[in-house]
């Protein structure tokens, strides 16, 4: 299991508070966890528990209140550079086709970016071969607004892939999708990973999600979020949509489904 | 009604609008006797406009290249000066109490001060055409700059982006259709100042042409200038709107693009 491997995010009682004003938010209480190379983990909990401060946290965009954190055995002081990262609404910039929003994180990607004029074709070929890989093959030339939600989220994910990050941050990334091409995407998702064993974390608020594609999915409490529970998911790989039927999986999310039910109470 | 005449329909209205308001005018003029010192019928208007064509067009012609120089410095300008603000909040909240200070001051209150620094002619029309359409681009660009989605943003971050990078790849872009709306209002106000600087005080353009014009009682040559401001006005809008959809039709996500 990857997880056996050298930890590459640490995070050690980081706690972070949002100040507006006067007024304070404590929204994550010294979560700890550390994530081995390779892994995929999960994090879910009840909304506002803190699960995006969590990613901002790990990528170095928020400094934490207290606590560290760790990445590749360094403190994080400022944001690490060529994470991948998707978030719930696509963000793609409507200004460019989606074959150039692609390729955008190859403009500020270290090795890319030097080599960007020179390797433009070479770059554009491997975007093609991404989006086809998402199911969206000859779709380069076309503007976001020209795509629907689906397929804005699936460029979406192939932006985030395409400089093929050692680390990938998925904020609800098939949140506002409908169910079948969410499962679609998990099963796009899995495969990718199982290619290329970058490190993820997902956050979601489907726990068949987070079953379907975890190593480790982490339950989080209430604001202030705390991590109250972690479940090593040892259903092998490749996973289907026939093993989300199966009663394995199916106790494990009612396991999970429980603990989050509690922190409703 | 097909869809075909009522598309044409539309178009033809402004025509129509016009018309009408012009011949109500003449039959008003006829009917009330008005002197033609008072209010020149429209007949007249056009009679003396095409009988004094080329020096209309001559004194145009001046407001025309003042108005636009002063246009041009001003975008040069609030593009600086909006993307240094939109981008950097420190200069923001330096200069905005500045700005809005000095965009309070009626524009007409400099144009006697500019003629004691540079006398008349063009550079007093150019320097308040410049100063009165400066603010609004400004404003425009520091929106859009700041107007970037956060998401965005840290998407950017987390890859490594600089500040310059983020200021090129999304700032910029994303400001281009603050700007660019911003030009229809500001070609509109850097004509009002060019012919308030004229009519204040100049020697030149079509400003200063009503105003002899009204000082030997010549009305109709006054209202052709009127006239000639209203085109001019006009054109210079309609050009902007042009531009503005020609560079900015991802903003509209394609439709409003025929
Ligand atoms: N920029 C901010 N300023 C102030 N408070 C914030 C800010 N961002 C988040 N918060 C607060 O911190 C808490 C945690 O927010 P966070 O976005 O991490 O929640 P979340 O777990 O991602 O929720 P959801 O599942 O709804 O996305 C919330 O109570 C929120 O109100
Ligand atoms: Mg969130």
């Amino acid at each position: 299991m990857p997880a056996n491997g050298p930890a590459l995010v640490d995070l050690r009682q980081v706690s972070l508070t949002y100040r507006v004003g006067k007024e304070e938010t404590l929204a994550l209480a010294d979560a700890t966890l550390s994530i081995a190379k390779g892994e995929f983990i999960a994090v879910v909990g009840p909304s506002g528990c803190g699960k995006s401060t969590l990613m901002k946290l790990v990528t170095g965009l928020l400094p934490p209140s207290s606590g560290e954190v760790h990445v590749r055995g360094e403190k994080v002081v400022r944001p690490i550079k060529g994470v991948g990262m998707a978030f719930q609404n696509p963000t793609l910039m409507p200004w460019r086709t989606t074959r150039d929003n692609i390729l955008l994180p190859l403009e500020i990607v270290a090795p890319h970016k030097q080599q960007f004029r020179r390797k433009r074709a070479e770059y554009a070929a491997r975007a093609e071969r991404l989006l086809a890989s998402v199911g969206l093959g000859g779709f380069g030339d076309k503007y976001p607004w020209q795509l629907s939600g689906g397929m804005q989220q699936r460029s979406n994910l192939c932006r985030a892939l395409i400089h093929e990050p050692e680390i990938m941050m998925l904020d609800e990334p098939f949140g506002a999708l409908d169910a079948f091409t969410r499962e679609e995407l998990w099963g796009i998702m899995q495969l990718l990973w199982l290619e290329r064993r970058f490190t993820a974390v997902l956050v979601t608020h489907d726990l068949r999600e987070a079953v379907y594609l975890a190593d480790t999915v982490y339950v989080m409490s209430r604001r202030p979020g705390r991590v109250v529970m972690t479940k090593r998911i040892d259903i092998p790989r490749p996973r289907t949509l026939e093993t989300t039927f199966e009663p394995h999986f199916v106790d494990i999310v009612h396991a999970l489904r429980e603990r989050i039910h509690q922190e409703h109470a | 009604m097909t869809a075909g005449t009522e598309r044409a329909l539309r178009v033809a209205m402004p025509w129509l609008a016009m018309a009408v308001f012009l011949v109500v005018w003449e039959l008003a003029c006829v009917a009330f006797d008005i002197a033609e010192i008072i209010l020149p019928r429209p007949s007249r208007i056009f009679a003396v406009t095409l009988q004094r064509w080329d020096i209309l067009l001559a004194f145009c012609g001046e407001t025309l290249w003042t108005t636009v120089l002063g246009f041009l410095l001003a975008i040069a300008g609030g593009l600086v000066m909006g993307l240094a603000i939109g981008a950097s909040p420190f200069i923001y909240s330096g200069l905005y109490p500045l700005l809005i200070a000095f965009n309070a001051i009626p524009k007409v209150a400099i144009v006697p001060i500019l003629m004691i620094w540079v006398g008349v002619g063009a550079t007093p029309a150019v320097v308040t055409a410049f100063a009165i359409s400066f603010f609004p681009i400004v404003v425009n660009v520091a929106t859009g700059l700041a107007t970037i989605e956060p998401e965005m943003r840290d998407v950017l971050r987390s890859l490594g982006a600089t500040r310059t990078e983020i200021l090129t790849k999304v700032g910029i872009p994303r400001a281009m259709p603050y700007l660019f709306a911003s030009l229809k209002v500001a070609i509109t106000l850097a004509f009002i100042g060019s012919v308030i600087s004229e009519t204040v005080g100049g020697n030149r353009g079509i400003g200063f042409l009503m105003l002899s014009a009204s000082a030997r009682n010549d009305a109709a040559t006054t209202f052709a200038g009127l006239f000639a401001i209203a085109v001019m006005g006009v054109l210079m809008y309609a050009v902007c709107a042009l531009v503005e959809k020609r560079m900015t039709r991802w903003a509209f996500r394609g439709e409003l693009v025929t």
